[in-house]
């Protein structure tokens, strides 16, 4: 501001002398002071600027500014809402291939343990059936033992009353007459014992 | 001379009044100035508008420049002044676009670039400053006169810190603004004296036009180097703003 004060006072006499030829003609001017330092031109410079600028400065606050910047907001909203659509779905996929994998896995452990279960009921019964058969065949062995020693003892006995029988028979027809039982059965008991 | 006038670099900056005002004694005419700060406030502000219009999810090219330029400034503006350096996006953004498109508007031939007055980034440049300022002490009171008082710095060094940072903070506006409107100034000056050369060159028969080439490649050239310096001066202003602005919300450096 100061150079153009300076210049101000060099250039009144210009001025004055383009006051008097204002509005009829410029070349009187072209031979004054320098334009941009010519004083008289700035109050309506800055008049007009300020009335411009200021409302260059409302046009772009009120009207174009929230504009590009929504503009720029809806596009940021846009991808971060299809960023985080991808990570859901993404989160999605890697959940269900995790649910699989553990049905899968529970799925293995069921098998094992229905296979288990059923070797398991097998061997018990097949135990069962094989003690169950055992126990038969011990009583059947038993009984059997039991008749034979029966049968023996029957045997037994009756060799004795054969014996008796023979012994009479053999004594009578050595001896003669009739034998007495009750002897004959002693002597045989004495015999065989 | 007559030839002379025709390709004088100055004269691209002068002011004429298309219509007339006077108020109080000020001349507030409606000038070529103020015609190319509206054209520049009606371009930029449809070029955003309309291209965004459509809201697309998948931007097309023009809603993608928009939008491109909305998370620079917006990126540039939390990098250097963080979270709470938001509340400042549509001044800075109004400024970086308002800069870029005055800057490249004046780019076309017989166009005028406002950004070549000196009054003109000035005012913005105040626009910065004086937000700094009121801001800074709406927010910390006279805590934000911490700003000219750095930390560790040894007793007997401050009087001449305190005096070298008020120094830096005063020039700030007229650096922000000298940068700019000197770019823009030598910028086209250069232009139109290489492409005067081509003009006065061509006057002086078939020699002369041959020889004109050579100027005529170098004002394409920097033609191409200005685009560059268009958009750099706006990053460049853009880009103080917010490391002012960072001054503001945190003095205490």
């Amino acid at each position: 501001m100061f150079v153009t004060s300076a210049f101000a006072q060099e250039s009144a006499p210009a001025a004055a002398e383009g006051d008097t030829h204002a509005g009829t003609a410029v070349p009187a001017e072209e031979h004054g002071t320098f334009p941009p330092f010519n004083a008289e031109t700035f109050p309506s410079q800055i008049l007009w600027l300020v009335i411009t600028f200021g409302l260059f400065y409302l046009f772009l606050k009120r009207v174009v500014m929230p504009r590009i910047g929504g503009i720029i907001d809806v596009r940021n909203d846009r991808i971060t809402q299809d960023l985080d659509h991808a990570a859901r779905l993404k989160g999605e996929a890697d959940a269900a291939v995790a649910a699989y994998e553990q049905e899968l896995a529970e799925a293995k452990t069921n098998a094992n343990k229905i296979g288990q279960q059923a070797s398991d009921a097998a061997k018990s019964e097949a135990e069962s059936t094989r003690k169950k058969l055992e126990a038969e065949l011990e009583k059947k062995l038993g009984d059997a033992e039991a008749s034979i020693a029966s049968i023996k003892a029957k045997a037994m006995k009756e060799v004795g009353t054969i014996a008796e029988d023979t012994t009479s028979a053999i004594v009578e027809a050595l001896v003669g007459g009739k034998t007495d039982k009750a002897e004959i059965s002693a002597a045989v008991k004495s015999a065989t014992r | 001379m007559a030839a002379a006038d025709k390709v004088d670099p100055i004269h691209q900056f002068q002011i004429h009044p298309i219509v007339p005002i006077h108020i109080g004694g000020y001349d507030l005419s409606f000038t070529n100035s103020a015609l190319f700060m509206v054209v520049t406030i009606a371009v930029a502000s449809a070029f955003l508008y309309m291209s965004t219009a459509s809201r697309s999810l998948i931007p097309g090219r023009l809603q993608s420049v928009s939008e491109m330029a909305y998370e620079f400034v917006g990126n540039m503006l939390r990098d250097a002044a963080g979270k709470q350096g938001m509340q400042f996006f549509p001044l800075v953004f109004s400024l970086f676009m308002f800069v870029l498109v005055a800057n490249l508007i004046g780019l076309f031939p017989y166009f005028f670039t406002i950004t070549s007055h000196i009054i003109v980034t000035f005012t913005l440049a105040a626009l910065v400053i004086g937000t700094v300022i009121v801001y800074g002490f709406a927010k910390h009171g006279l805590g934000f006169l911490k700003l000219f008082v750095p930390h560790g710095v040894p007793g007997y060094l401050m009087p001449l810190v305190v005096a070298i940072e008020v120094i830096s903070f005063v020039s700030r506006p007229v650096s922000l603004s000298v940068r700019l409107f000197a770019n823009m100034l030598a910028g086209h000056i250069t232009l139109k004296v290489f492409s005067g050369f081509v003009v006065t060159l061509s006057a002086f028969g078939a020699v002369g036009i041959a020889g004109s080439v050579l100027p005529l490649a170098m004002a394409v050239a920097l033609t191409a180097l200005e685009l560059l310096v268009a958009f750099l001066q706006a990053y460049v202003f853009a880009v103080l703003t917010c490391m002012y602005l960072n001054d503001a919300l945190h003095p205490s450096h």
